[in-house]
């Protein structure tokens, strides 16, 4: 492992492990009260999965064109945290849904689109393990069509109309909501570095292993 | 690397492999008349499924004729790239010194001719069966389901092309495909859901419809721009 | 592995912060698990507060819910990652070794 991840995984717990004191030390909101603190992990986990999907689709593009195995290898990397992180958000959301909108689930564009999302990277991770030989091509292709639909995940809100917040929100909000939030953010993002960085090395301690068995059939 | 080829050369070779999968299937029938059958007993399912008091549900029209659609194509992609795979011809396409892109499109057409094929008897079932009026503004359903068709096809066809060497290829290409065409799925049935209102709102047909093309076209560039890499060995 | 223990360590502590965060809203709201009757029609505005019980939703439970399920999903792949991690690199130590005792060909 780098020289920078132990220090940088300290930190990053020693963050996280702050994080709940510090979004109990905000302001309630107004209209939703306690509830609408899952909005402090909510948002940075809906951030990450978008992140994930993205930097999945590129190195998959960098993947299919370039035939780096390095991207091949960020690239499953990316897809699994896309499936994790996309789980957090699809979990945290009904929950904050069912106070603040008295329903679990609603056929909303952005939740539409951010389940279908979730699913390519579900069907990414099925299509590396059961595919058999040139799966790693197929899922790559695939992943870059689940990257054309983050930037409609994103813009969706504000321009149907939705029940979900809108991209609005997070600029316009009080100062001390919004150094919660950031700290959140930045602790969800140190962690994204950290779990991508720890399951490339799983993925780089595979492709040394396959290199060694090959190498004994000579 | 193949040197750039004109168009007009690319827009040959795509005709020609449409020709000739329309003069295989024409000589059996066999793809055609099984995907119809399969396509009109999903139909039936669902109409069987959901009757109430001997009435099948008005509202579920839409729904049912595009879902037909979805699971009759998944079928058809299947099979044409079955017949592909086992008389070996796929890779002798991809020998053959012809643009890459310009095979995925003569597949693609055939693949559009084929569930064009299977909508013509589709519609006037569903409509009958549920009493629909699906036939009211036959322009725009027209558009609706051509351009939802293309979006679906051209997904469908790339995935098939790339699953013909892949295990378990049969059950992988609804789990591909099924979560990227979401959104087609989603515009077409509600641009047929609002032609089959009394009274039709057509600007907001219109709406669905500029979508499902700009996503043919996201979905058309996209794979026209990865077949060539993901059919290289 | 050792990184797992810190995360470890350090992802435990912050359990009790939602008895922190939950304040006087209290856990005993939840206890309430009778079958609700349908609200009865109100002519004017009824703050939340003054509300029947079954009518209000704990907002408590749906929030250690979600933080938990946040946690336990981080934590729950950290070690799926390390295990799985371990279990090669003890393969590839094991591979290895064998190689340069050249007892393999």
């Amino acid at each position: 492992m780098p020289k920078w991840f132990m220090p940088f995984a300290g930190l990053t717990a020693v963050m996280f492990a702050a994080s709940p004191f510090v979004i109990a030390s905000v302001r309630y909101e107004s209209t939703m009260g306690l509830v609408q603190k899952i909005f402090y992990y909510h948002m940075p986990s809906a951030s990450m999965f978008l992140l994930s999907a993205v930097v999945c689709g590129l190195a998959s593009a960098r993947y299919l064109f370039k035939g780096s195995p390095r991207q091949d290898r960020l690239a499953y990397a990316a897809a699994e945290l896309t499936v994790l992180f996309g789980a957090i958000t699809l979990v945290t959301g009904p929950l904050w849904a069912r106070k603040a909108w008295g329903v679990w689930w609603t056929w909303d564009v952005r939740l539409t689109a951010s389940l279908m999302g979730w699913m390519v990277a579900w069907a990414y991770l099925l299509v590396r393990k059961y595919g058999g030989p040139g799966s790693d091509k197929l899922a790559a292709g695939l992943a870059l069509f689940g990257m054309a639909n983050v930037p409609f995940v994103y813009i969706s809100v504000n321009y149907w109309r939705t029940i979900h917040p809108k991209t609005s929100v997070v600029p316009t909000l009080p100062a001390d909501m919004g150094m919660a939030l950031w700290f959140s953010f930045v602790c969800f993002l140190m962690l994204f570095t950290l779990l991508l960085r720890l399951r490339v090395r799983l993925e780089e301690q595979r492709a040394k292993l396959d290199a060694l068995y090959l190498s004994l059939d000579e | 690397m193949p040197a750039r080829r004109s168009l007009g050369e690319g827009v040959r070779v795509a005709w020609l492999i449409l020709r000739k999968d329309l003069t295989v299937e024409v000589r059996s029938l066999e793809i055609a008349y099984t995907t119809l059958f399969f396509a009109v007993s999903c139909v039936l399912f669902f109409a069987f499924a959901l009757v109430k008091e001997g009435k099948a549900p008005e509202d579920g029209a839409a729904g049912i004729l595009w879902i037909a659609i979805a699971f009759a194509g998944t079928l058809a992609l299947g099979r044409t790239f079955e017949r592909e795979r086992q008389s070996e011809t796929l890779r002798a396409l991809l020998m053959a010194p012809a643009d890459r892109p310009a095979i995925y499109v003569g597949k693609l057409l055939g693949i559009i001719a084929l569930l064009v094929a299977a909508e013509i008897v589709l519609v006037p079932l569903v409509a009958f069966l549920f009493q629909a009026p699906l036939l009211s503004h036959p322009f725009w359903l027209g558009a609706v389901l051509l351009s939802g068709t293309i979006g679906f096809a051209a997904v469908g066809t790339l995935f098939s092309a790339m699953l013909v060497r892949a295990r378990s290829r049969d059950v992988l290409l609804p789990v591909l495909l099924y979560p990227i065409t979401v959104p087609v799925i989603i515009a077409g049935v509600r641009a047929t859901a609002e032609l089959l209102q009394p009274d039709v709102e057509l600007a907001l047909v219109r709406f669905w419809v500029a979508l499902l093309l700009a996503l043919d076209v996201v979905f058309v560039t996209l794979a026209l721009w990865t077949f060539e890499p993901l059919m290289t060995d | 592995m050792r990184v797992a223990v810190l995360l470890a360590l350090l992802f435990t502590t912050p359990l009790i912060a939602p008895a922190f965060a939950a304040g006087s809203t209290g856990f005993g709201v939840a206890g309430q698990q009778q079958q609700p009757e349908p609200p009865k029609p109100t002519d004017e505005f009824v703050p939340i507060s003054q509300l029947p019980a079954q009518d209000q939703l704990p907002a408590a439970p749906l929030l250690v819910t979600a933080y938990a399920f946040v946690w336990l999903a981080l934590f729950g792949y950290l070690v799926s990652v390390s295990r799985r991690l371990s279990k090669v690199q003890r393969e590839v130590e094991r591979l290895e070794s064998d190689i340069a005792k050249g007892t393999r060909t």
